[in-house]
């Protein structure tokens, strides 16, 4: 069982576009070590959700806490330092770069080194050792998930899955505590979306990450989360276990419409 | 670890080449050729500058004439002689601080870019606010506001008379030391995780940021390092011609630097260095344009400018059939003329 402790706090998290409400008061609170997913409709704000606690959307009320740190109005590269990292729903490689290279330009939140003094390592022994073992690391990453044979290869031109796992990679390379997928499973098929299970699972009990996944493929978040929360316009309408879920009036309501006898 | 002693090697070859051809040119070239070849390492130092913003960073710049004047304008007031200085500022007299302030040129150079780097710095907090084309105006704009400015501050910079007779320092050596040092500067960094951070930076700005990186910092950085190589290349060329004024860097001059970058290929080291051999070598050689030109029956009158509009065309022609230029964001490599076992060297990066 998971420690039931929460590490990501939000707190009635209300984000207005001019007249339209995207989240209106959404509440979460994500235990440690879970794996846990954010569910809805299209539009019901899901990813908005996302960019609020990933620092591209400051709310217009409510708070976001991460280990007892307030989030609210960081900056994306600081929500990433405290240790939270995403992928997108559009994959967002840097596509000119190598597969390597992505990993590493990850690897450099965490870099003490600075610029100029890697231009002159035999001054800097320890800034160049250290530049070396994020090579070697985000290596190592590569080999975890899969993609060392291409670690040479440009990121546009692996296949898509790949691409997935690449993002992936990319955000275990800045150390994270809690990670954000962003629909992890978009355009696989059911075979690569039970291997994705069970590489979600292996992921969270290797890294020790607390797992936050926004997913419409049913079977992925039945199958892996623990705990799921349903938005539907913005607002939440339910919480709890996919047991709960599944048989919750209003999500049936939500994905399918009201019965027109009932 | 083979091919890296194979590659210093090398690398040093080359350098024991250049430094011969130093050594023989001087004695066996005339003036004018040697002051192209000066002209290629000066355009080079100054399309590396320019690489480093637009190329690898993704800012496009059209300040660098600006900084140009900078560096140029603060090395060549450090150098001056007190008396050329007395008599030289004959509209308003000369600040009097300014009077006696003299440092050896190499001192001076490292202070032209220094200064250059001061004011790209500050004027990168404002306008690195904006991305793309609105980026472009706005550069443009201050590299103007400079110029302006260097007209109008007669008690410092002698205003639209500009500086003659700067006493001359630059020789092959200083050209291509200068260059050297750069080439090595650029090559290192673009090699290290922080080049990596760069490129990223100019790909996917958003990604970037989710990857902890502090994007408005690390392009603010990339703006400054970018300014003090212009202003180095500005106090060279100053130095090389040994007369400077406020006419000489216009948007003209930046432009010429564009086209440097632009045929090489942006993100392309090599391909700054190539460009920068073609473009200034292709500029001194269109010259023949512009004098009367007899075909037959036929005399062309000789239209001064016109190896300009030549030089549009050709940038035209490069933005529509080879918009990456002749490099692309490739770089040279040893590699290229050693046939490489690939397969073994990727398996043992894979094992380590």
């Amino acid at each position: 069982m998971t420690k039931q402790n929460a590490v990501l706090k939000v707190k009635n998290v209300t984000l207005r576009f001019g007249g339209l409400v995207a989240v209106n008061g959404l509440s979460m609170s994500v235990p440690e070590g879970g794996i846990t997913g954010l569910i809805g409709p299209n539009g019901a704000g899901k990813t908005t959700a996302f960019n609020v606690i990933s620092g591209f959307y400051k709310p217009t009320a409510g708070s976001v806490a991460f280990m007892e740190r307030p989030l609210t109005g960081l900056p994306p590269h600081k929500v990433c330092e405290a240790g939270l990292s995403r992928t997108f729903q559009n994959i967002r490689l840097f596509h000119n770069e190598t597969v390597l290279e992505n990993v590493m330009i990850g690897a450099y939140v965490r870099q003490k080194g600075t610029w100029w003094q890697n231009l002159i390592p035999f001054a800097f022994p320890g800034i160049a050792r250290e530049e070396r073992e994020i090579r070697a690391s985000s290596m190592k990453l590569l080999t975890r998930l899969g993609l060392a044979s291409q670690a040479a290869t440009a990121a546009s031109s692996l296949p898509y899955g790949a691409q997935r796992r690449l993002e992936i990679a990319r955000a275990l390379a800045t150390r994270p505590k809690f990670l954000l997928l962003d629909e992890p499973a978009a355009g696989m098929n059911p075979q690569e979306s039970l291997e994705l299970l069970n590489f979600i699972r292996k992921l969270r009990d290797d890294f020790n990450l607390t797992i936050l996944l926004i997913e419409h493929d049913m079977k992925v978040v039945m199958g892996v989360c623990e705990r799921i929360w349903v938005l539907d316009q913005g607002v939440l309408i339910a919480e709890g276990s996919p047991e709960d879920i599944k048989t919750n009036p209003q999500v049936i309501e939500a994905y399918l419409g009201r019965d027109a006898h009932g | 670890m083979k091919t890296a002693v194979r590659n210093a090697f090398l690398n040093l070859l080359i350098l024991g080449a250049l430094l011969g051809f130093l050594w023989w040119a001087p004695a066996n070239l005339d003036n004018y050729k040697l002051r192209i070849i000066n002209l290629i390492a000066i355009n080079a130092i100054l399309g590396l500058s320019l690489n480093l913003i637009y190329g690898m960073t993704g800012m496009f710049s059209l300040g660098h004439a600006g900084f140009m004047a900078v560096g140029a304008y603060v090395s060549s007031l450090l150098i001056l002689t007190v008396e050329q200085k007395n008599t030289m500022w004959i509209l308003e007299p000369i600040a009097p601080w300014l009077l006696h302030l003299q440092t050896p040129f190499v001192v001076s150079l490292v202070l032209a870019g220094l200064a250059a780097a001061l004011v790209g710095w500050v004027i990168a907090w404002p306008v690195l606010r904006l991305g793309g084309d609105y980026l472009g105006i706005a550069t443009l704009g201050f590299a103007e506001i400079i110029r302006i400015l260097i007209v109008n501050l007669t008690p410092y910079t002698n205003g639209s008379l500009g500086l003659k007779g700067i006493p001359a320092h630059t020789d092959l050596w200083m050209t291509y030391g200068c260059f050297v040092v750069v080439l090595a500067f650029m090559v290192r960094l673009m090699k290290s995780n922080f080049g990596n951070v760069l490129r990223a930076v100019r790909d996917d700005e958003i990604a970037a940021r989710t990857m902890g990186v502090d994007t408005f910092k690390v392009r603010v950085l990339a703006f400054t390092i970018g300014s003090f190589g212009a202003g180095m290349g500005g106090a060279l060329m100053g130095n090389l011609i040994t007369t400077i004024d406020p006419k000489m860097f216009t948007i003209t001059q930046t432009y010429s630097v564009l086209m440097i970058v632009v045929v090489g290929g942006l993100g392309s080291i090599t391909g700054t260095v190539i460009g920068s051999v073609l473009i200034t070598v292709m500029l001194e050689w269109l010259r023949f344009v512009e004098s009367p030109i007899r075909m037959g029956a036929f005399v062309v009158p000789g239209v001064p400018g016109m190896r300009m509009v030549l030089f549009s065309v050709l940038l035209i022609a490069v933005i529509i059939f080879r918009r990456e230029g002749i490099m692309g964001t490739r770089e040279f490599s040893w590699d290229w003329f050693f046939p490489k076992p690939a397969k073994t060297t990727q398996t043992k990066e894979a094992r380590e």
